[in-house]
């Protein structure tokens, strides 16, 4: 009965995400996580969240950045049957679910114009995010370090660091 | 200057991008978040070999893969080409690069096709490549293409453009020689393959609507430009172009058919939406790089700094393909002109094929590659006549009533504003007079840290470049809608022009729409190529505006029992100038169910050009060789701002897409052993990350131009192309001793300062 309730276990990845919890059959029958499944993949493939982006799917490029249990993965370099049981935000959840309204850093980065074409925008988010919950109030320094993974190639970073550093700020004065 | 933006609502103001919430929550759709039902997925067969022909292949197998719906090799595809001239086939007998098409598989799963690929069978007998461009001119080898004697692409211009600017002939160029008081011969290449690299890579979705009208999805920043040669490329079966948020293109998604060839033909062998989305190592081995460039020239140089002679060769290497070679010399040509003035020219072009991956259509468009191998040469002249090099720019830059030959090969007359102003603000932001020493000389030592300046110069009479039509339509609710085939690819544009045409029509931008960038519901309008988007483009949407305005008030005139020109309108209402109390609404004008249109055009205009100078600082640590880049500071007179941020962002991209890096790290490696690239991931491929930004600063100027009634003219694409010139001649400056090829690494310098 135990070795029974076990498998069955293991057959399912529990995730929640953005808030919402999943229950997805693990294997390899169609519309399953497969052992060999990205987390990128099953957010965007299986959930339908389309907002993480896939640049270059070798854990170079910083675009598929999400946070799980709170800290900035590269959800391309991640297999989802490791997730299970874990807390996923993606880009998708970044905005108050209850209100609709932008995060301090979306509505930063809109004012700044802190993106050209966008692609890598949601990766980046999502890493200045975490930098936020675990210091509020970055130097320049710190915000470019905890960046540093994320490839643009439009040269927006001028505008993604004051972005991020007005948003602390923001986020400062509300406290 | 700040007075004449106050009057406008919109223009020079910030105002967040149309598209800006999207981008921030995830929710813009870019083409690998589109699904179309029973769509199908691509892999590709790729070449292990530099230059083979294919003995045999076999795809019987890969065929009775559960899953997988079509194979299609050299024997299965028709004689579909593109590139100009017309010679890249869909796939072929012969394999000319690592990484070249052999095979395509379309199957259920992008799984599914990756393992078929291991089922074909593929015999290939090896043939000698060549990678360098004078190398593979001399080769005795069989040509690449066998229609390209010694690898050389013809020179005969396209029957579409027949006066195409092939180089530079003009004036008496051994009269010019013997006027010099300073005669300077090198020879610098700008041979670094770099890649442009949008961090979304290429991707294609083709679906046939009927067997005559396929419809493509794709990131382009230039559907009109896809349809336009995408037409003839299907044989001539309708194409209806659909353009998705582009995750940067830098001038590589325009329209590359490659993979257009690949989904249109997969659709047709099995009647499903197909889509071809590479991978980043496709990506890296076979989608545009930039132009190979390296210039044999000769420079005659008075003291004054005047130029008496150009003469000498540019060859340029395309690569095993060539998607707009003859173009992108004619282009750079018409460029160089702009920056270096000059009465005698000799200047020839050969346009030569390689082993290596193909180019394409990249930022800087031959000029880039141009300008960064012929003016370290230049150099050598100005130190010879101890000049300063902002001087000598600012002296030999195209001013008004100066003349040139542009890409078509027309004698054009610079009507524009002088960019003198902006030089000098920008040597002054850049502290240019106190750093810089003299040729060869070091603004600063430090101990083993050495710091040298450089700058460098671009100019671009694309601004009004090919044609653009518009419409903007008025709904009677107070609202436009902009009919212009423009797609998003990073530069904001389609939100500036709803910013141009909400000034005219004086409504609120969030009244003002774009339609949905798609061949079938806009006019022509060529697409976002060059700076092209503010003057051209913006041209066609203003007159459409125009047009729409003066339509509405002849329409209201009888209304108000006044003349057209007695009446205005703004937010969706009009009253008589002089008597705004009474306003009527524009439904009570036209009624509910009437539309207003209005029509614009823009024809080409090469009479004015942008402007761009870069000013740059490196560090040179000697003992470990190491450069490291400082200081920037870009000058431009825009003649006016549309959106501020949007601007500053477009001109920070010097650094990126193949622009100034590529002086200090950026180059794909080859093995010249097996033709492979060594670098070609993005961990091999050096990028510039937020821990290494340099000191950035961008001088805008607004002296108002002759272009459009905003006097503005674009600047975003020139901004990496200056950069790698003045690095070089920054690294000089640094360590005394010259290098004359790209990019200037560590071993490089080293080399350079005999320590290796």
């Amino acid at each position: 009965m135990v070795i029974e309730a076990r498998e069955t276990e293991t057959r399912v990845i529990r995730l929640t995400v953005n808030g919402r919890f999943h229950e997805l059959a693990a294997g390899e029958t169609a519309g399953a996580v497969a052992p060999a499944d990205t987390l990128a993949h099953t957010l965007r493939e299986t959930l339908g969240l389309t907002g993480t982006k896939i640049g270059c799917d070798q854990g170079s490029c910083g675009s598929c950045t999400v946070l799980l249990d709170g800290k900035p993965v590269l959800s391309c370099m991640t297999l989802t049957v490791e997730c299970d049981g874990c807390e996923v935000v993606t880009i998708e959840g970044l905005e108050d679910a209850q209100t609709g309204s932008l995060h301090p850093l979306q509505q930063f980065f809109i004012e700044h114009t802190a993106f050209q074409c966008g692609f890598c925008t949601p990766g980046i988010l999502m890493s200045a995010k975490a930098l936020l919950d675990r210091e509020p109030s970055p130097g320049e320094d710190a915000v470019k370090q905890a960046l540093s993974g994320h490839y643009c190639r439009c040269i927006s970073h001028y505008e993604v660091v004051q972005a991020v550093l007005k948003a602390a700020k923001m986020d400062e004065s509300h406290d | 200057m700040k007075a004449m933006t106050e009057q406008y609502r919109y223009i020079g103001k910030e105002t967040p991008r149309k598209d800006a919430r999207d981008i921030v929550t995830g929710r813009a759709r870019y083409i690998d978040d589109i699904k179309l039902p029973g769509m199908l997925f691509v892999r590709v067969l790729r070449s292990p070999h530099a230059h083979a022909d294919v003995t045999r292949i076999d795809a019987a197998r890969a065929k009775e893969l559960p899953g997988v719906r079509a194979v299609l090799t050299h024997k299965d595809v028709p004689d579909w080409a593109w590139g100009i001239p017309k010679h890249m086939k869909v796939l072929d007998s012969k394999v000319r690069y690592v990484g070249d098409a052999v095979a395509l598989v379309a199957a259920d799963t992008p799984e599914i096709a990756e393992a078929a690929l291991d089922l074909i069978e593929v015999d290939y007998e090896p043939l000698p490549a060549v990678y360098d461009v004078e190398e593979s001119t001399e080769a005795e080898s069989p040509p690449i293409y066998s229609q390209y004697p010694k690898n050389t692409y013809p020179s005969d211009p396209p029957v579409y453009e027949p006066k195409l600017l092939n180089g530079l002939r003009m004036g008496d160029v051994d009269k010019g020689f013997a006027e010099a008081d300073f005669i300077a011969e090198g020879t610098c290449g700008y041979e670094i393959f770099p890649n442009p690299l949008p961090p979304e890579p290429p991707g294609v979705i083709a679906q046939w609507e009927t067997p005559d009208c396929l419809t493509v999805h794709t990131p382009s920043q230039a559907i009109g430009f896809v349809r336009f040669i995408g037409i003839p490329f299907i044989g001539m079966a309708e194409m209806r172009a659909v353009s998705t948020q582009c995750g940067g293109s830098y001038g590589t998604k325009n329209a590359n058919m490659t993979l257009v060839g690949y989904a249109a033909l997969l659709a047709r062998a099995t009647g499903r939406p197909v889509k071809i989305y590479y991978t980043k190592e496709e990506h890296f081995h076979s989608y545009s790089l930039r132009l190979g460039s390296r210039v044999h020239a000769k420079i005659g140089m008075k003291r004054d700094g005047t130029l008496t002679a150009v003469s000498g060769q540019w060859l340029v290497n395309t690569g095993s393909g060539s998607e707009s070679g003859p173009f992108q010399i004619a282009v750079g040509c018409g460029e160089l002109q702009l920056v270096l003035r000059c009465a005698n020219w000799g200047l020839d072009t050969k346009l030569v094929c390689t082993n290596r991956s193909p180019s394409g259509i990249v930022r800087g468009y031959g000029g880039q590659e141009l300008e960064s191998s012929i003016l370290p040469v230049v150099s050598l002249a100005m130190e010879k006549a101890g000049l300063d090099p902002v001087e000598f720019f600012k002296k030999n830059f195209v001013k008004a009533g100066d003349g040139y030959y542009w890409r078509e090969g027309n004698w054009w007359t610079y009507r524009g504003i002088d960019f003198s102003k902006a030089i000098d603000k920008g040597s002054e932001a850049f502290g240019w007079k106190d750093k810089w020493r003299g040729w060869g000389r070091p603004a600063s030592v430090n101990g083993t840290r050495r710091r040298g300046v450089g700058v460098g110069v671009h100019s671009n009479a694309d601004v009004g470049e090919d044609a653009s039509e518009a419409q903007v339509r008025l709904t009677p609710d107070g609202r436009a809608i902009v009919h212009c085939c423009v797609s998003e690819s990073g530069p904001g544009q389609r939100s500036s022009l709803c910013k141009m045409a909400a000034e005219v029509m004086k409504l609120p931008l969030e009244k003002v729409y774009m339609s949905p960038p798609d061949t079938q519901v806009n006019p022509f309008e060529f697409g976002l190529m060059g700076s092209r988007g503010t003057y051209a483009v913006g041209s066609a949407v203003i007159a459409a505006a125009e047009d729409a305005r003066k339509k509405l008030l002849q329409t209201a005139a009888p209304v108000f029992k006044a003349a057209p020109e007695h009446l205005d309108t703004e937010g969706g209402v009009v009253y008589q100038i002089g008597r705004p109390e009474k306003r009527i609404p524009w439904h009570r004008i036209t009624g509910l169910t009437r539309t207003i249109t209005g029509e614009g055009r823009f024809d080409p205009d090469y009479s004015l050009c942008n402007f761009l100078m870069t000013f740059v600082e490196v560090e040179v640590d000697t003992e470990t060789g190491a450069a490291e880049l400082v200081h920037v500071v870009n000058a431009t007179d825009c003649g006016r701002i549309i959106s501020p941020m949007t601007l500053e962002g477009q001109l920070h991209g010097a650094l990126g897409a193949a622009g100034l890096d590529t002086a200090l790290f950026e180059e794909t490696i080859l093995d010249e052993k097996t033709g492979r690239m060594l670098n070609g991931n993005m961990v091999d491929y050096k990028w510039r990350t937020f821990s290494d930004l340099p000191e950035f600063a961008n001088v805008i100027l607004e002296t108002p131009a002759p272009s459009h009634r905003f006097g503005a003219v674009g600047v975003g694409e020139i901004a990496t192309s200056p950069g790698p010139s003045a690095v070089l001649m920054a690294v000089y400056n640094a360590i005394g001793t010259r290098i004359m090829d790209y990019p200037l690494t560590s071993d490089k310098i080293l080399k350079a300062l005999g320590r290796k």
